[in-house]
């Protein structure tokens, strides 16, 4: 165990709220923290923890958000637009079909996968759909140009919704779950099936393997530089190099934050070279990546017992652009925010 | 291992020919008053008739784990729904996963030992496979998924008996025996069984492996029907013999113990070569020198053991184990688990 005293704690500084439910994904919309929640509702902590039911009756699968807008995917088909001042709009309705993945552009544009079907829809409302050789899990945007990246077995398709023809496809044999481009376009990077990441270098398709995980990676975080790229599921946040052209081909990552518990969520500071790390049963801290140095933001009690099979994952974790104030939240709905002492 | 089972969703997996009455069995499920909710997974919506806010489309995509083992296949579209259904845990106690007529029981019970998240959140309980009384025989002979599905079962609903002769239901009885002796079997009309024959089963529990021996699996459903013909001498028994060509299962006992530096090896040898053609396996082992009883059960590749209770005092230590597969060498497997045996065997 090295559940140690941590000599600098930040945990004074965190303030509880309660979510209610499984939190699926927090967001600070216009500074306002917000949490969307597997029961359908997200809530505003701000307040009087206002309540909005999104989705009335069903579950919010899936989220993508920027620094204005929530958009919400759930089990009843439906994706919904969700700003600041709580006010909603319907997107889409796929007749009951699960929302299985989604993204959100900078101006607006959203693309959304229910099994084989991807969609995309831009900033004006016109809806463009493509059949992917097999279910998406994962949706990117582009940085540059309108186009779309998709994760499904056997790769990815990186597709251009305004354009006729059939996408560029980067190939490799399994099942790829999520998917992140970074923040060049250079490079392409998704989680697999069987426990490990797979990237290409995009201009000439060149293979990177980033495999020893020991469970999937569901979380990822750029550094603000674009030179750092953090990931879950081992038992440390495992941090791999893009600043080189060959990105993290024959480098070692760093480790930081190595705890027994694996990682669930990772969130780089926006400005610093530090991130925030959630860990499965429900820690979080915080860690500077030149040093490995850590300070601690949330621990569990041992031995209580929770609502989950055992002390909650940590399953959203985000900065807001500032970089003062981390909210997370974990599987049994309980949530909080850390305001960084000036 | 040692975590307990109890906190884990129990799955129920559907399966059976097109037109056996899966649907129907699946709308008994549903439409009892048994106090459970249950999530289902079908492969096409609208089939059932009951309300339920938890159904669930599925696509049936199976995809090959890249780790080198060509008949570990899983349904990607099962880890995908089991996810988003864990976000829903508390709506609903258990899972029942239908499936497609045409479809292979494997990848989706593999799905169950394969993921880990999964397989963190949720056990596979039995296997349930609905056949059709009147049709079954003609299906074992031009459909491999038939055989397959019957090959697979935990439980079987030989369903539709009313549509057969006592003469044609022991024929097409003794053809799933041929195939699968293990399984247990329901003679039914309209699935009409009660739920406890089909659900918290625990098949794929180690606790349970074997419990129940060949000879003791005939459930009398008192199928008074049958009476009505009065004039069949051997009714109840006589259970004709058949060999299936291509499916059968094989069993062997080691009368004490195995050495587990020769088992080990050998069964994962076994599974490892043979296991495309090896649809199940179970066993239950006394390794020299060990207090406890070492179980195991398969599905092709993926095996599943651990030493579960001590032998009781008085019990006859012995081994035996179990395959169902396709083209099984027996002479071969025999040889290779007798060679295990401490003492000689012959």
């Amino acid at each position: 165990m090295n559940d140690l005293d941590y000599d600098k704690s930040l945990t004074s500084h965190v303030e509880d709220i309660a979510a209610g439910d499984h939190v699926v994904a927090a967001a600070f919309l216009e500074g306002a923290p917000a949490f969307a929640l597997a029961n359908g509702e997200i809530v505003f902590a701000a307040g009087n923890n206002r309540r909005i039911a999104v989705h009335p009756d069903a579950a919010i699968l899936v989220t993508a958000s920027d620094s204005r807008l929530i958009v919400t995917g759930g089990d009843d088909g439906r994706i919904f637009l969700t700003s600041a001042a709580g006010t909603t709009q319907e997107v889409a309705n796929e007749g009951g079909k699960w929302i299985d993945a989604i993204a959100l552009r900078e101006d607006g544009a959203i693309a959304w996968s229910v099994a084989k079907q991807v969609r995309a829809r831009d900033a004006k409302g016109v809806v463009k759909s493509f059949e992917a050789p097999s279910s998406v899990r994962g949706l990117a945007f582009m940085p540059k140009g309108y186009r779309v990246a998709m994760a499904h077995y056997n790769g990815l398709s990186l597709w251009f919704p305004n354009i006729v023809g059939e996408p560029e496809t980067l190939k490799w044999a399994g099942s790829h779950l999520d998917v992140i481009i970074s923040r060049d376009g250079q490079f392409a990077v998704s989680s697999m099936q069987e426990n490990s990441l797979h990237g290409w270098r995009i201009s000439d398709k060149k293979d990177m393997r980033m495999t020893g995980y020991p469970s999937k990676t569901r979380s990822f975080s750029w550094s603000s530089d674009g030179e750092w790229l953090a990931t879950s599921g081992a038992d440390a946040c495992v941090v791999w190099p893009f600043h080189s052209k060959d990105g993290p081909m024959g480098k070692a990552p760093k480790e930081c934050g190595v705890r027994a518990p694996k990682v669930t969520q990772v969130a780089f500071h926006p400005k610093s070279p530090a991130l925030a790390v959630g860990y499965e049963d429900g820690w979080i801290l915080l860690c500077r990546l030149a040093d490995s140095a850590e300070l601690l933001v949330r621990r569990t009690p041992d031995g209580t017992p929770t609502t989950g099979r055992k002390r909650a994952a940590i399953s959203a974790l985000v900065w807001d652009s500032d970089g003062k104030r981390l909210l997370f939240g974990a599987e049994n709905g309980d949530a909080g925010m850390l305001t960084l002492p000036v | 291992m040692t975590e307990s089972t109890s906190d884990k969703i129990p799955v129920t997996v559907l399966t059976g020919y097109l037109g056996a009455g899966k649907t129907t069995l699946l709308n008994r499920i549903l439409s009892e008053d048994h106090g459970h909710k249950f999530a289902v997974i079908v492969n096409e919506f609208g089939e059932i008739g009951i309300d339920n806010d938890l159904v669930v489309g599925a696509d049936e995509e199976v995809f090959e784990m890249n780790n080198g083992c060509i008949c570990c296949t899983v349904r990607g579209d099962l880890i995908r729904i089991m996810e988003g259904l864990m976000k829903r845990r508390g709506k609903f106690d258990a899972i029942i996963v239908e499936t497609t007529g045409l479809a292979d029981p494997a990848p989706v019970a593999q799905t169950f030992f394969v993921d880990q998240d999964v397989q963190e959140q949720a056990r596979l309980d039995a296997v349930v496979t609905v056949a059709d009384a009147k049709w079954l025989s003609d299906r074992l002979r031009d459909a491999p998924e038939a055989k397959n599905q019957i090959a697979f079962a935990d439980v079987i609903l030989l369903n539709k008996i009313d549509l057969v002769t006592p003469e044609e239901l022991r024929e097409v009885e003794a053809r799933i025996r041929a195939i699968n002796p293990y399984a247990v079997l329901h003679k039914t009309n309209r699935c009409e069984v009660p739920l406890s024959a089909v659900l918290g089963r625990n098949a794929f529990d180690l606790d349970r492996i074997l419990e129940v021996e060949p000879a003791f699996l005939e459930v009398d459903d008192h199928d008074h029907h049958d009476h009505s013909h009065g004039h069949d001498h051997d009714h109840g028994h006589g259970l004709k013999h058949y060999h299936d060509e291509e499916m059968q299962s094989v069993a062997f006992q080691i009368d004490g113990d195995v050495d587990p530096h020769r088992f080990m090896p050998w069964i994962n040898l076994i599974t490892q070569k043979e296991g495309p053609n090896i649809l199940r396996s179970k066993g239950i082992l006394s390794f020299k020198d060990e207090p406890k009883r070492f179980v195991f059960q398969g599905v092709h590749m993926i095996l599943d053991g651990d030493l579960q209770r001590d032998w009781k005092p008085g019990e006859k230590r012995q081994c035996k184990i179990v395959f169902i597969g396709r083209n099984l060498n027996e002479e071969s497997l025999r040889s290779g688990f007798m060679a295990c045996a401490v003492e000689p065997q012959h």
